[in-house]
């Protein structure tokens, strides 16, 4: 489980970083919004920073425009510190969730905007602004207004705004989340094909971990105003660094148990694991995801198997592509197991509510982290 | 995870300042130079003069007489000395004023200028002025005079400053009454606006009744006209040879009654507005939710309605109360000889060149004024709250009697102000009251009375004009620069503060300090004194926060994001301002240039001190007609203005739906 981790990092480190973030700190008033983050995000990348409402996401991408300046901390983008600089003077394109889009101006001068007042000739002008129109599929929209095309058109075109002086960077703060369901799904993948043909580092806040799992290259776990975790979506989804990222990404059973030789125990079931570091008899939790639950066939003799747990199926849910199970167990007492079963295993198995079986959470799914402090 | 949580230390952070950042620091710089100059300074050196009193020190005088020879001098003798023996001035005969003189022969009782007796003064402190002939003198060594030139000398008072003009003001009891005067009538003013202003407010909000739009437009006229206009039709209904006299019986028209109906007159439109506007923010859910309890239309009246307008009824009355009790017009055309407060000042200053006493009088005046404005602003804060709670707007349903009882309230309040600006009309265009009834424009030909003439009426015009534009280029400026700047917070609060300020200087208060601090030869700004110029700038001041508070509405439905974005795509913010901010906003910039020009047209109380001959105003030229006694002449300037600004406020709707129009494209969704 070490692997992917370690082949990220090489990955990472083997690229020039872009944007290097070092001890960032923000404070409004008393009130700490951002604490001690540091960040590398290398050219081209595309970076998520994904957490509850309120964790600073937002206040990380302000200071990162020069919005609104971290209290310490510095930045640099490429190569240069830009720590202290006004917006005018960075580099880099920006989409807010609210478009921003300029509602008295077309649609064709809102895309131009940034590129009037550079001494381009005019036809050059016209002509980027009908790349740009292209490029985000709305070639046909030149003379309309804002007020007059859908939410995702507007985002589409505050895109087209960004991008259209070719920024080094882009910063998207959460540019789906005011559209409807459906056309999300469509942007997200519009979005990201974008970014991989203009090769343009972006990072896009977001609170959908959906939408961080299947845009980013890397995602930034946020919480609190500290950074949880830094990974790709495999790896923030297999190996959480937190509980509280295994919490928010994805679903998980957790058990609160003591560490011992490398095991947990749950009642008198002893679960083996990979986890290291943690001193004997260590307060810790013990978490393991819905779909890490096998089933096995039920009631066999003998001493039980380590990792495996005698349950029965409490309740059934069927989610289309699977079952939603949950199981009792003695060992556990009151804490119903939450399970994801597949089709097959419930035909194979022949498993029903009532049912006894055995379960098995195997070693390298068992995920162990220390209790206490607010990750607990 | 287990970092310290607390902040390492160090400085903060703040971003380095580029050229956009220090063209708006600029502009607010300016504008911030403009409100100190135009309204902080003038104040304050009102405020210092309130506290300044003149008087004759006779003890840094001496004098030395000689024999009829010429030259065989006498002891010196300070002029206390002599006016101790000989008994003549009392201490508050020594009191005096900035122009006050004082003969030195008055301490010679055998004084003649024909004897060849020669006379010494001199100064015994280091400021001893006195006049020789005109020549200011100022020392301590002994000047000599001959007779014939001695009698020439006249002592100047000394400055000094303390608080004897206030305890001088509250013990005269003459003085001392206007404030009671003052409040009893701004008192009785406003219940009775907001109680009008209610009934009309409702009967437009809460009924089915026809005409509400006639209604509307009849109820904001007496904006468009000053505040004395109602003065003279009062006076041509119920003065002394009004043709309703009879149903006064026998009580005078001069006096509180006339201020108090000309007082509703002027102050309805103002109350009506707020209270209309707090009546139709109310919310539907409430009554029904009552309805669905039984509850009477009386007791839900009671319980809602009235606790739902108080935010809007308790800011109408203060506005109603500041209003009345800072005018001036109307009490100086039909008060008599009631004295207010307001009328205290224009006497002082103008009638006896009182001008310190004239600064008490507008210190207590402030008093009222900023009371009503924290109060108004408190409660302003308080309704906004209550406007961004979603509610369901309030739709009457159609009740017969319930909606001719209010047809008739309106009726009566429409019939009363028509009924006014009518009689000044009828007034205007008539021959000559009462004795010929017959059509004539003989009023309307200005150059023939005193006041200004058709000049005047030009500059007012020049100076609405000059108002609307100057004023509304500085004032949605300034709102911008507030509005939109980043950091610079405190800068931006004194802004903010200045920008409010003036909404609580009554005019009369802004004018007299206009005088200390302008017309003050040791000022630089002294040459625009007496000019057009400074009629403008204390108008667009005297204006200013209105305009300043729809500016920053206007600018605060702005996306706050527009800036960024601009920033981002590296384009100078005044390109954003001329290409966005401003078109999305015309239509509230029309809104602050109307309200410039019609106030400007209409205004009085500040520019009486201001205007010199050659830059006499409209409004002025009313207030002096009338004084002459040519009341029809008054009336026609006064119908002057009604038609202006009637003129102007149809060109701006018509600009306002064009815009509209032109620009509805991008509005509608
Ligand atoms: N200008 C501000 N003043 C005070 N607190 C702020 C300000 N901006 C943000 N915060 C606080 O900082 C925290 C992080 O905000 P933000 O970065 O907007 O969160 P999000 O992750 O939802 O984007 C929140 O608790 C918010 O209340
Ligand atoms: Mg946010």
């Amino acid at each position: 489980m070490t692997e992917p981790k370690a082949e990220a990092q090489v990955t990472a480190a083997a690229e020039e970083p872009y944007l290097e973030i070092e001890g960032l700190w923000k404070a409004f008033g008393d009130f700490l919004a951002l604490r001690d983050v540091s960040l590398t995000i290398a050219q081209g990348e595309f970076i998520c920073f994904l957490g509850p409402s309120g964790c600073g996401k937002t206040t990380l991408l302000r200071a990162i425009a020069g919005l609104d300046p971290q209290t310490r901390g510095s930045i640099r983008q490429g190569g240069r510190d830009i720590s202290d600089l006004p917006a005018s003077q960075r580099d880099y394109g920006i989409v807010f969730q609210s478009y921003a889009l300029f509602p008295n101006l077309t649609v064709e001068r809102n895309i131009a905007f940034g590129l009037e007042n550079t001494r381009r000739p005019r036809a050059e002008i016209t002509a980027r602004v009908q790349e740009l129109l292209q490029l985000v599929g709305l070639p046909e929209q030149a003379k309309k207004y804002p007020a007059q095309l859908s939410g995702g058109q507007q985002q589409r075109i505050a895109l087209a705004r960004a991008i259209a002086i070719k920024p080094g960077l882009l910063l998207l703060d959460e540019p789906l989340s005011a559209l409807d369901a459906k056309v999300r799904v469509h942007l997200r993948h519009e979005i990201k094909e974008l970014q991989r043909k203009l090769g343009v580092t972006t990072i896009m806040v977001t609170h959908d971990q959906e939408e961080a799992l299947s845009m980013a290259d890397r995602i930034v776990v946020m919480n609190h105003g500290r950074i949880e975790q830094i990974g790709t979506p495999t790896e923030i989804y297999r190996d959480p660094a937190t509980l509280f990222v295994a919490d928010f990404i994805g679903e998980t059973n957790r058990v609160a148990t003591t560490f011992s030789g490398g095991s947990v125990r749950v009642g008198d079931t002893t679960l083996a694991t990979q986890a290291t570091g943690f001193a004997e008899g260590a307060a810790v939790t013990m978490a393991v995801r819905p779909e890490d639950v096998l089933p096995h066939a039920g009631g066999h003799a003998g001493a039980p198997l380590p990792n495996h747990l005698a349950v029965r199926i409490e309740a059934m849910e069927f989610l289309g592509s699977y079952w939603r199970t949950h199981l009792s167990s003695p060992a556990l007492g009151a804490t119903p197991l939450v399970a994801n079963f597949s089709m097959n295993a419930v035909r194979r198995l022949d498993l029903s509510v009532g049912a006894g079986l055995t379960v098995e959470l195997p070693a390298e799914r068992v995920l162990v982290f220390a209790r206490g402090g607010d990750n607990g | 995870m287990a970092e310290a949580p607390s902040l390492p230390a160090g400085r903060a952070i703040r971003l380095r300042i580029d050229s956009d950042g220090w063209i708006k620091r600029a502009f607010m710089g300016v504008i911030a130079l403009y409100l100190m100059v135009a309204l902080a300074l003038p104040l304050y050196a009102m405020l210092s003069k309130s506290f300044v009193t003149y008087s004759f020190d006779l003890a840094r005088y001496e004098f030395q007489v000689s024999d009829e020879s010429g030259t065989v001098w006498g002891e010196p003798v300070s002029a206390a000395a002599l006016n101790a023996q000989l008994g003549k001035f009392s201490d508050a005969d020594l009191a005096s004023s900035t122009d006050g003189r004082l003969s030195v022969t008055d301490f010679f009782p055998d004084f003649s200028f024909r004897s060849p007796v020669k006379y010494r003064i001199r100064g015994v402190a280091d400021n001893a002025p006195y006049l020789v002939g005109l020549d200011l003198r100022n020392s301590t060594e002994w000047q000599e005079f001959d007779s014939n030139t001695f009698r020439r000398i006249n002592l100047r008072p000394v400055a000094s400053t303390g608080l004897q003009n206030y305890t001088e003001y509250f013990s005269n009891p003459v003085l001392f009454s206007s404030i009671e005067n003052s409040l009893y009538i701004a008192t009785i003013s406003t219940v009775l606006t907001v109680i009008f202003a209610f009934g009309f407010a409702y009967a437009i909000n809460r009924s089915c009744m026809p005409f509400k739009g006639a209604f509307r437009l009849i109820a904001m006229m007496p904006i468009l006209v000053p505040s004395l206009l109602p003065g003279i039709a009062l006076i041509y209904m119920f003065g002394n040879q009004g043709f309703l006299k009879g149903i006064l019986f026998g009580q005078s028209i001069y006096g509180p009654l006339g201020i108090v109906i000309g007082s509703v007159f002027f102050t309805f439109p103002h109350a009506l507005i707020i209270i209309s506007t707090a009546l139709s923010i109310s919310d539907q859910r409430q009554y029904e939710a009552a309805e669905s309890l039984r509850a009477s239309k009386w007791r839900t009246f009671w319980t809602v309605t009235i606790p739902g307008a108080r935010y809007g009824l308790i800011s109408a009355a203060f506005v109603t109360f500041t209003l009345v009790i800072t005018d001036f017009g109307l009490p100086k055309v039909i008060g008599g000889q009631y004295n207010v407060l307001a009328i205290d000042i224009y006497k002082q200053v103008i009638g006896q060149q009182n001008f310190e006493m004239g600064a008490v009088v507008s210190v207590v005046l402030l008093i009222p004024a900023i009371v009503a404005f924290v109060v108004d602003r408190q409660v302003q804060k308080k309704q906004v709250s209550l406007l961004s709670a979603r509610s369901v707007p309030y739709e009457p349903k159609p009740n017969r009697r319930f909606d001719m009882a209010m047809l008739a309230w309106c009726a009566a309040m429409g019939v009363f102000i028509a009924g006014i600006i009518g009689v000044c009309q009828f007034a205007a265009l008539i021959n000559y009251w009462p004795y010929d009834l017959s059509f004539s424009l003989r009023n309307y030909d200005f150059n023939k009375m005193d006041g200004g003439g058709w000049g005047a009426y030009w500059n007012s015009l020049e100076l609405a004009a000059l108002t609307a534009v100057i004023g509304t280029a500085i004032i949605f400026t300034g709102a911008y620069m507030v509005e939109k700047i980043d950091g610079f917070k405190t800068g931006r609060a004194v802004f903010q503060f200045l920008a409010m300020l003036p909404m609580a200087i009554p005019g009369m208060v802004l004018g007299l300090a206009y005088i200390f601090f302008f017309n003050n030869p040791a000022n630089p700004l002294n040459g625009i004194y007496g000019t057009m110029a400074i009629l403008v700038v204390s108008t667009v001041t005297h204006f200013y926060t209105v305009g300043h508070l729809t500016a920053l509405t206007a600018l605060k439905q702005i996306d706050a994001e527009f800036e960024p974005v601009a920033a981002s795509l590296r384009q100078p913010f005044w390109r954003l301002f001329a290409r966005v901010t401003v078109p999305v906003c015309l239509p509230a910039i029309l809104d602050i240039s109307i309200y410039m020009f019609v106030n400007a047209m209409t205004t009085v109380s500040a520019v009486v001190f201001l205007y010199s001959t050659h830059t006499a105003l409209a409004s002025v030229a009313v207030l002096n007609m009338d004084d002459a006694g040519d009341i029809a002449p008054a009336a026609a300037m006064g119908m002057m203005i009604f038609y202006t600004n009637a003129t102007a406020r149809v060109l701006h709707a018509f600009a306002s739906r064009s815009i509209l129009r032109r620009t509805q494209a991008w509005r509608v969704r």
